[in-house]
């Protein structure tokens, strides 16, 4: 008893700290200091300009989950349905989008569609200097489909886990009862699966409506949203009571959708069943099924094509094809003050991320432990831990820098203060794949051990651990790629000597010049490259299928 | 010569919020003793169990092992087994490592882990399993590795919680077999728990009735058979010929006035209960014997006349219902050429001798 007292004091009292005391600084800040102060929310809702910003957040988001849910249903029907080759490699690079760094998914599509992007050049190309051009760069449509782009693997992970455990029983007595596809699919696999879709569309309403390297790097400042509004007035206008006000806004909406949607979760949680997915993948196969099977691998392909355009552009010159870019990142033409070894700036995000990862791990696992006992108030401390996902990680980076500037605890120079809001952002991925095998453990497993003669410690490293091994080490990989890939916390808390590979890319991005921009785009594929690695790591180790969220 | 029991519990008390899981137990069990605790689900069987284990904890009373108090030991170094319902063998180990795992618990070099895993899976007949994956097995293969796991650190007292639940009959009849002949080999003291009153009779040497927490009756299964002590006790072992009943005359013999008919019951009344008592009239269905015709007096019994109302051939018997004034008589019989002729709507006499009828107090509510 007293043991498990001691392990939940570790993870509150890191959330207490290092995330609760900064919200209550940025509160605090918003509220001028005095009691009840409300100056600043009356400033934001008085302007228009940010009147507009909220507005834009809120609808923007709904309609990139609305694309994002139009993008990923017929994929996760792919995935929970049909059995075809190279199904797990498909599975794998759909969820590539979603682990790769906004700053990479950004940077593949103006790649794929910016000005001197790869359907641009082709274009001209093919018809000459009077080409046709798509000119979608800083337009609301390439906002909308990196969004979609980004979060469908969402949509496709939760879906297709659920829809594959759903018997096809149910589709088959619908059907023997008179009904035909459409009706059945109308009347009993839609309502069955709604759980599942609202759960993910809420995750995804989420991560667009605390977007921020996307909007920033695709969007201009017309289309900021509230978490690039919340940027500029810290980081250009030095307006913190403003920002901190906006900051305040974003959270309570966020914290209702999370609220929302961990509600949700747990009441149409599915125990890990053995059913071999063999049985419940549809059997017969029709001419029909054929086309869209080969249709949406098709799409798929689609869908990955930014980050394939990110890597041909990363290598083309105005010569062909070269590691150019990549060779010049490696010496330093401008001499800028800015400017950091590509080597220090990748040896900082690696030893940032480790050290990120095993905070993050011992974190969210005792917070996991803390969550999956018995309890009515479980489904609030899951909401309270996941807190960090969805409170965005510019206003967290805000947060830090209200509330540990000054002696005893002045974090700003230090690359701690990175490391620490690294494994905030971390931590709940490791929580999320550590729930379903920790729910899913058979109940008398472990009174199994100690009735035959196991002392809690030895039940922990024989029978607890063992189980849960598979899903810690995907937790680590996702924690390391997740620090990888930070973008917002950073470009606000790092001091130039620790840059990491994210934030040296926006640097880059902001210098004129084709050289430069090059070597943002290699910049970005490495980062690519190693998200990547880490992720064919999680796919080799990932529990079934229930894992991830 | 009278044992002192291995495992006695007295008075133990058991509450969640304000309603009583387990109220006031106390039980005996002797050293090698099969003792089945039976009763419908919910009744906290399975909690008793868990107590006894160290899952839970009592509110109040004692238990003692081998005259010591188990009190603040803890389920590991209570060195008893229990065997979970879900069976909860490890998923991550293959039956070698299920079986010994206890073993390695207590230390056990490896060659001896080896040997004695060898012969507890030889004890449950899967010889050749060791190296065999959890999911590779059958229903019942299942259940024997659990068997083999809960035995192997030789437990001074096993447990068993519904272990054959999830079987299908006819695998879970071939197994109680085993399982007792099983158990009753090594000798060791068990507690078996079931809701089926079958497969408790096919294993125990003592059976205890538990309902809503409380012990009900306890004694080997004859005599539960003979003289169930309750109403409820009497419809879990099956009996069927419950008839309610008011006594209309007291000494020598007991006559009841019930729905069919005055009955006779030898000895005396239940305890305390005189004429004028609403009693509780249960009839032995296979002490009957029926007849087309008057069977003349054959001794001091009650002969009732009827019609039949169906007729079920089990086997070498036949299930006769038969209709007698406002109630109904379940009779059993063999299936001879003498009562193969009748039919449903025949006039029938059955005849009750009075060691047949068991009095009962009426259940209260």
């Amino acid at each position: 008893m007293r043991a498990s007292r001691l392990l939940a004091i570790g993870p509150l009292a890191f959330l207490g700290v290092f995330f609760l005391y900064p919200l209550v600084a940025i509160l605090a800040k918003s509220f001028g200091g005095g009691a009840l102060d409300l100056g600043p929310f009356q400033v934001l809702l008085g302007d228009s300009y940010y009147l507009g910003r909220i507005w834009f957040t809120i609808w923007q988001a709904a309609f990139s989950t609305f694309l994002t849910l139009l993008l990923g249903l017929p994929v996760a029907y792919l995935f929970a349905r049909h059995e075809f080759p190279g199904k797990t490699l498909l599975k794998a690079l759909t969820t590539l989008p979603f682990i790769m760094p906004t700053i990479v998914v950004a940077m593949g599509f103006v790649a794929l569609l910016g000005p001197g992007g790869l359907v641009n050049t082709g274009l001209s190309n093919l018809f000459g200097a009077h080409a046709p051009q798509i000119r979608i760069a800083n337009t609301l449509t390439i906002i909308f489909m990196a969004h979609a782009f980004y979060n469908y693997s969402i949509v496709v992970r939760i879906v297709s886990a659920y829809w594959a455990n759903l018997s096809p029983q149910f589709e088959e007595s619908s059907a023997m009862l008179g009904a035909g596809r459409v009706q059945t699919f109308r009347h009993v696999t839609l309502p069955l699966l709604l759980p599942a879709i609202w759960s993910s569309a809420i995750l995804v309403y989420i991560f667009s409506f605390t977007s921020f390297g996307v909007v920033l790097v695709l969007g201009g400042s017309q289309f900021a949203t509230m978490e690039v509004a919340i940027y500029e007035l810290t980081v250009k206008l030095f307006r913190l009571e403003i920002a901190g006000a906006l900051a305040i806004i974003q959270i309570v909406f966020t914290y209702v959708f999370l609220f929302v949607y961990t509600r949700i979760q747990a009441r149409s949680a599915v125990p890990v069943t053995l059913v071999h997915r063999e049985a419940v993948s549809q059997r017969k196969k029709s001419v029909r099924d054929m086309i869209v099977v080969v249709g949406i691998i098709a799409g798929l392909l689609v869908i990955l094509s930014p980050l394939l355009a990110l890597v041909e552009r990363a290598i083309s010159t105005s010569d062909g094809y070269s590691p150019t870019h990549f060779v010049a990142l490696f010496s330093n033409d401008s001499g800028s003050y800015f400017y950091r070894s590509p080597l220090q700036v990748i040896w900082n995000s690696i030893r940032f991320a480790l050290a990120s990862m095993v905070i993050a791990m011992l974190v969210g696992t005792a917070a996991a432990y803390i969550i999956v006992r018995p309890g009515r108030r479980s489904s609030i401390i899951d909401a309270l831990f996941m807190l960090p996902l969805v409170v965005s990680a510019v206003t967290l980076g805000f947060g830090f820098l209200v509330a540990f500037n000054r002696p005893p605890v002045d974090l700003r120079g230090s690359w701690l203060i990175l490391v620490i809001a690294h494994s905030l952002v971390a931590y709940p991925f490791v929580i999320r794949t550590l729930l379903p095998v920790l729910r899913g453990m058979p109940p008398h497993l472990k009174e199994s051990a100690a009735v035959l003669g196991a002392s809690p410690l030895r039940v922990f490293i024989h029978v607890e651990l063992p189980i849960i091994a598979r899903a810690l080490i995907v937790g680590a990989t996702f924690a390391f790629a997740v620090s990888m890939g930070e973008f917002g916390a950073s470009l606000l808390l790092v001091r130039p000597e620790f840059a990491t590979i994210p934030v040296a890319i926006f640097r880059l991005l902001g210098q004129p010049g084709e050289a430069n921009l090059g070597q943002a785009l290699a910049m970005s594929t490495l980062l690519m490259a190693v998200v990547a690695l880490g992720f064919v790591t999680i796919e080799r180790f990932r529990y079934r299928d229930v894992g991830g969220f | 010569m009278p044992e002192t029991p291995i495992l006695r519990l007295e008075n133990v008390h058991k509450s969640y919020g304000d309603t009583f899981a387990i109220h006031d137990v106390s039980l005996d069990v002797d050293r090698g003793e099969l003792v089945c605790l039976l009763g419908p689900s919910g009744c906290g069987k399975t909690t008793l169990l868990r107590i006894i284990a160290g899952l839970e904890s009592m509110d109040s009373g004692t238990i003692s092992f081998d005259g010591q108090n188990v009190q603040g030991v803890t389920p590991h170094s209570r060195g008893f087994g229990l065997m979970f319902q879900d069976l909860a063998l490890f998923p991550h180990m293959d039956v070698f490592g299920n079986v010994g795992f206890g073993l390695r618990m207590q230390g056990m070099s490896s060659d001896r882990v080896q040997m004695r895993v060898d012969e507890m899976l030889e004890l449950v007949d899967l010889g050749n399993y060791r190296n065999r994956k959890i999911h590779e097995l059958s229903g019942g293969e299942r259940q024997r590795v659990a068997l083999a796991r809960s035995l192997a650190p030789a437990p001074k007292l096993l447990m068993l919680d519904e272990p054959l639940g999830s079987l299908d009959r006819v695998l879970r009849e071939s197994l109680q077999v085993q399982v007792r002949s099983i158990l009753k080999e090594i000798g060791v003291t068990a507690i078996y728990v079931t809701h089926d009153k079958d497969e408790a009779f096919a294993l125990a040497d003592t059976i205890v009735f538990v309902d809503r927490g409380a012990v009900v009756q306890a004694g080997p299964p004859e005599a539960l058979f003979r003289a169930p002590a309750t109403e409820m006790v009497a419809r879990s072992l099956g009996l069927r010929n419950l008839i309610p009943g008011t006594i209309v005359r007291a000494s020598d013999s007991v006559e009841v006035a019930s729905t069919v008919g005055t009955l006779v019951a030898g000895g005396s009344p239940p305890d305390g209960m005189m004429t004028g008592d609403d009693v509780l009239v249960i009839i032995n269905e296979r002490g009957l014997s029926i007849a087309p015709v008057r069977h003349g007096s054959a001794g001091n019994g009650i002969e009732l006349s009827g019609v039949i109302n169906a007729r079920k051939f089990r086997g070498g018997e036949s299930e006769i219902h038969i209709t007698v004034g406002q109630g109904e008589v379940v009779a059993i019989a063999p299936s001879n050429d003498a009562q193969s002729s009748l039919t449903a709507g025949d006039d029938i006499f059955v005849f009750v001798p009075p060691e047949s009828i068991t009095l009962l107090p009426p259940s209260q509510g």
